[in-house]
């Protein structure tokens, strides 16, 4: 077999590979720290594809922007941190509305405000699941190596395809900046997935109708299919509603579109865990420093496990119970004030007990802090 | 020959939406109804297919047109219509996308999306139906509120100053500028017409009446009434170049303001880079 073609890319860069190889063809977006080499890379690479780059006045405009090119037809993406994530919330929520796919990469500072710019943290994981008002599902996934940012991102489009929804990517600022040397994947090493299309003449066609697996075909603007869109809670026909069953029907279908088929959207890494006394519970660039502390604690004879969690949004609440019930005790490290590890709790039996590892100074936390506690907490 | 009542009313027909229930949300007499006519005659006579019309709308009253159209229609957040709208003409530049957009939407939530749509001159065709007020909302103060206009938000009279949309949007490059109100019927086809045809970023304002709020709350009466000032205080571009800022004020100068047919157009110039850049 033929040696792949090798890079050194940023996780940024990767991303802008990843999102290539899924097929993206549109990118709106507006320069921040520390996402910025993304837009950098979409407009380099974009119009060499064929495919449009646009740099719009703000980030409300940027997801704005790909919304509309996602309902022409474009697999549309776009990347941001925590400030104009914060943006960005509003049409997030319009998005999850209509039910339109894009991936939103969030390369994460410290915060909260503009924070710590050219820091790293992972504050906005709550965000990216209830960060726009209302009801809804979400789904968001973090990577862990510059391997993996291009492998998410292809996941993130696929994910957003399959179930016609938003997908965040969660980078932090170590992630997106970090640079490895990554195999460059071939035509056919990944799953592609493409939104699925109506097949129903154009008079007979429901734009939201209820199929088996709660997501309705999509039309491209232009194809005959001259439906509404919009962000007020509507009927199959896309028309707005203020009906109670035809708003109870619409939010369920918003929800159990992810929450029936999560087992799809599931990814976590469990290394270890049957025998381990202590398992430590991390996601993104602090997954690294867990592995290798757990490596170094083996070596030292500590029965020590991991759970790395890649899809963060639908928790994966069973897989939780399940890896942690033999252990005494677990350690959710994260780098902020406590977010995932409230989720960890909720299903944590209470005869183990739950230890955390935060940082919320921009610095990253080490295999050797994970040490210390470990050595702490056995 | 000259179209018959018949005719028009058949014309308006075939573009609403078959699936919708009606009545609209708008009050009886708003001029909403009477710019959705003129639209849907315009397009008619252009020979437009509907499959390839985008229209595009934030929010208030004025963005629920395009919902009642046989078009694809995009009914998006607050002010962003026109940041939605560039994301449909740029990802598919064969489409003639429009935007409805009312006062408020456009310009003070709406703004910065407003200006930079301008710049680029994205061929857009903006059609801003002017009422001077928030109608959705109750008849708050709007950027178009005049100066001493009262409103649910300025009970004491407007101390803000107010945006000339047209001034605005020439200043940031829109390429054809145009006013028109509900009152002139034939001259708004006519403008409408000239903006969708245009290549490049286009206005449209039209003023129209919300006599519901910003009529009653500033005694300017019902609807025929308000169609009636608009018509005494509408002044021909031709005239309005004989009278100076004093003899202006107060009065609406319709017809085309700008046009430059000779800047490029934003789709078309990234279609040459991606040309090039192709090889």
């Amino acid at each position: 077999m033929a040696n792949k073609k090798k890079k050194l890319l940023q996780g940024n860069g990767a991303c802008v590979e990843g999102a290539i190889y899924a097929g993206m063809t549109f990118y709106a977006g507006y320069p921040i720290t520390p996402s910025t080499e993304i837009a950098e890379g979409c407009a380099k690479i974009l119009p060499k594809l064929g495919g449009r780059f646009i740099q719009m006045e703000d980030e409300i405009a940027s997801i704005a922007a790909i919304i509309g090119a996602s309902i022409t037809g474009h697999k549309a993406f776009t990347g941001t941190s925590g400030p104009g994530y914060s943006l960005m919330s509003e049409s997030l929520g319009y998005a999850y509305m209509t039910e339109t796919p894009i991936v939103v990469v969030n390369v994460q500072r410290g915060g909260p405000s503009t924070g710590l710019p050219t820091k790293v943290g992972q504050a906005d994981t709550m965000q990216a699941r209830w960060g726009t008002h209302g009801d809804y599902n979400a789904i968001a996934i973090a990577p862990s190596t510059v391997g993996e940012c291009l492998t998410e991102t292809i996941r993130a489009f696929n994910l957003a395809e399959r179930f016609r929804t938003p997908v965040t990517v969660l980078l932090d600022e170590v992630m997106g900046h970090m640079r490895e040397i990554i195999e460059l994947p071939e035509k056919g090493d990944h799953e592609v997935f493409d939104r699925v299309k109506p097949t129903a003449k154009p008079e007979d066609f429901e734009a939201f109708e209820m199929t088996d697996n709660l997501v309705s075909p999509m039309p491209s603007y232009g194809e005959g299919y001259r439906y509404n869109v919009t962000g007020l809670t509507h009927d199959v026909h896309g028309f707005s509603t203020n009906r109670t069953d035809e708003t109870i029907m619409k939010l369920d279908k918003l929800y159990n579109k992810i929450e029936h088929f999560k087992d799809e959207i599931f990814k976590s890494r469990v290394e270890l865990v049957d025998d381990a006394d202590v398992i430590f519970i991390s996601y993104g660039t602090v997954s690294r420093a867990a592995l290798q502390a757990m490596q170094i604690a083996r070596k030292a004879g500590a029965k020590v496990g991991s759970i790395q969690l890649y899809t963060i949004w639908p928790f994966d609440y069973e897989m939780i119970k399940r890896a942690t019930k033999n252990c005494k005790k677990v350690i959710v490290a994260e780098m902020n004030m406590g977010q995932i590890c409230h989720e960890v709790q909720k299903v944590l039996d209470p005869s183990i007990k739950l230890e955390t590892v935060q940082r919320y100074d921009g610095e990253i936390i080490t295999p050797m802090e994970l040490l210390e506690k470990l050595e702490e907490v056995l | 020959m000259a179209t018959t009542e018949k005719q028009k009313s058949d014309i308006t027909h075939k573009y609403l939406r078959p699936q919708k229930s009606f009545p609209s949300v708008w009050c009886p007499g708003c001029g909403n109804g009477i710019v959705m006519g003129a639209f849907v005659r315009v397009v008619d006579k252009l020979g437009y297919s509907k499959d390839e019309v985008a229209m595009v709308s934030g929010i208030g009253c004025t963005s629920r047109l395009p919902v009642y159209l046989d078009f694809n229609s995009l009914h998006t957040t607050h002010g962003r219509a026109l940041a939605f709208a560039t994301g449909v003409k740029f990802g598919q530049p064969k489409m003639k996308v429009v935007v409805i957009t009312g006062d408020g939407d456009a310009l003070a939530i709406g703004g910065n999306h407003f200006i930079h749509a301008c710049r680029r001159n994205i061929d857009i065709t903006c059609i801003l139906i002017n009422n001077h007020t928030y109608g959705m909302t109750g008849g708050q103060g709007s950027p178009t509120t005049p100066e001493d206009a009262i409103s649910t938000t300025t009970p004491y009279g407007n101390v803000e100053k107010h945006f000339d949309p047209c001034d605005l949007a020439m200043a940031a490059g829109a390429t054809y500028v145009a006013r028109g109100t509900v009152t002139h019927y034939p001259q708004m086809e006519k403008i409408i017409s000239a903006g969708l045809e245009h290549e490049g970023f286009s206005l449209i304002e039209i003023i129209s009446n919300c006599h519901t709020y910003y009529g009653r709350l500033n005694r300017k009466g019902d609807a025929p009434a308000m169609l009636e000032q608009f018509k005494e205080n509408a002044i021909t571009t031709g005239k309005a170049k004989k009278m100076d800022e004093q003899e202006l004020v107060g009065k609406y100068v319709i017809g085309k303001l700008h046009e430059d047919n000779v800047k490029s157009e934003f789709c078309c110039e990234y279609q040459k880079l991606i040309d090039h850049q192709k090889g």
